[in-house]
């Protein structure tokens, strides 16, 4: 049977949904930024930004841009009414100090048992971590969102990461092109699989133990 | 009558020694003292350790002194930027050393060094590369590891408005390091785009005591669309 890949905008939906109203949440920068565009309209989450803002709003119009009120990737961003301004060192106390409800950090690599890779390919890049490790063992929950598999057809959900680890045993879930995936004490348990996928095949595509939940959300 | 308002960034900066430790406040283009690290680049102090979250962008601020190659050492927690080619090309060539730190070990580190906190553990970076060769140790299950201040012999932070005794408020997210690096060294010059009386700060609303702060300096103010329209509403 076949299927279709969800685009990065549809898995950023998904999460954005399953975002719970009053939620604070922390959105890495790259892929997970896209969340930010889908989140439901009636709910209130509160964006933090680590260079000290709570109640991030979106990109400004053309020609208002602040540069002064950015956001971690450097972007113009504004404020929501009910916003504030922080230092830094208070930012990061937020951070590491399990205020956050939800962190949606990107990946390289995420282990069986939640060891979370996203800093650092290794070898010659230069490194750069920033906020990542603060938000891994801080956020109450960190979901991870990335596609499945590499460009090379490698599974991105690893027995064990090869690539320098952010934090060992910090994630909970994991979003992809082809499933959600939650990382439990009883190990890998894959729900809303794209439709036509079936769990024997995810599974074979990952190359670790998945174990199909039981109860099966709606997409 | 204390006077901390500085007649120019030269003599702000006029005493800043070769080999000095330099926290320079700014998170990307945000809060970038930019004056003072050119007034710096023509005093000449060289050999310097340079405590930044980035490690410069463009040709400007921190990449700017770089590119004078005043830098000894620079301690950051993000050097690789879209257009931080300065500094890259200076650490391929091996021409400056680079000891990445976790951004909120970073501040926290700093935060420690202003409260007089001989260091401290933190969960961040337990199990990593960057906790590498460092003491660990397990608090209520979890592994920490333990990390040391960070003490600046000089900081250079913006502001926007100061006053003679030092006080300053900030500009939204232009705020970041400042207030954390201002604490944490010996020396603290703020450069700020208002000068005011004493009082004209609403003592609730002070974000920096005038105690963090050795220097103020006015700096003209580099006008941005938003800041304008802001100004004239």
């Amino acid at each position: 049977m076949s299927y279709v890949k969800l685009t990065r905008d549809q898995i950023a939906a998904r999460i954005a949904r399953d975002i719970p109203e009053g939620a604070y949440v922390n959105l890495g920068i790259g892929m997970p930024t896209l969340v930010g565009n889908h989140l439901p309209k009636d709910r209130e989450i509160i964006l933090h930004s680590e260079n000290g803002i709570l109640g991030m709003g979106p990109a400004p119009a053309p020609g208002l841009e602040d540069l002064d009120l950015i956001n971690a990737g450097k972007e113009p961003v504004t404020l929501l009414t009910g916003g504030a301004y922080f230092h830094h060192t208070d930012s990061f106390a937020m951070m590491r100090g399990g205020h956050l409800d939800i962190a949606v950090l990107g990946a390289f690599q995420v282990s069986v048992s939640g060891d979370l890779a996203n800093w650092h390919t290794g070898g010659d890049a230069i490194p750069a971590v920033g906020g990542a490790m603060d938000l891994a063992v801080g956020a109450k929950s960190v979901w991870v969102m990335m596609e499945q598999l590499t460009k090379g057809g490698e599974s991105k959900i690893v027995e064990r990461c090869t690539y320098p680890l952010t934090g060992i045993a910090v994630v909970k879930r994991i979003y992809t092109d082809l499933a959600v995936i939650d990382v439990t004490p009883g190990g890998l348990v894959a729900s809303r699989l794209v439709p036509g996928l079936a769990c024997e095949e995810l599974q074979r595509l990952s190359g670790v133990p998945l174990s199909p939940s039981a109860a099966r959300a709606a997409a | 009558m204390i006077d901390k308002i500085a007649p120019s960034v030269e003599a702000a900066l006029a005493d800043v020694s070769d080999g000095s430790t330099i926290l320079v406040g700014g998170f990307g283009g945000a809060g970038v003292p930019e004056e003072l690290i050119d007034a710096l680049i023509a005093q000449g102090a060289r050999d310097l350790t340079i405590v930044n979250n980035n490690a410069g962008n463009g040709e400007v601020g921190v990449a700017a002194l770089l590119k004078a190659g005043r830098v000894r050492k620079i301690v950051c927690s993000y050097p690789r930027t879209a257009d931080s080619y300065v500094f890259d090309a200076l650490y391929r060539a091996g021409k400056i050393e680079l000891d990445l730190v976790p951004q909120g070990t970073l501040s926290e580190r700093m935060r420690a060094a202003g409260a007089g906190i001989g260091a401290f553990y933190t969960p961040t970076g337990y199990g990593t590369d960057l906790g590498k060769g460092k003491e660990t140790r397990m608090i209520d299950g979890k592994g920490h590891v333990l990390e040391y201040p960070i003490r600046g012999d000089v900081a250079l932070v913006k502001a926007e408005r100061g006053d003679r005794w030092g006080n300053l408020v900030y500009r939204k997210s232009a705020r970041n390091f400042g207030p954390t690096m201002a604490s944490a060294a010996k020396c603290t010059i703020a450069q700020v785009y208002e000068t005011v009386e004493l009082g004209a700060l609403d003592p609730e609303h002070v974000v920096t005591p005038g105690i963090f702060v050795t220097r103020v300096v006015k700096v003209p103010r580099k006008k941005q669309a938003a800041q304008v329209r802001e100004q004239a509403a």
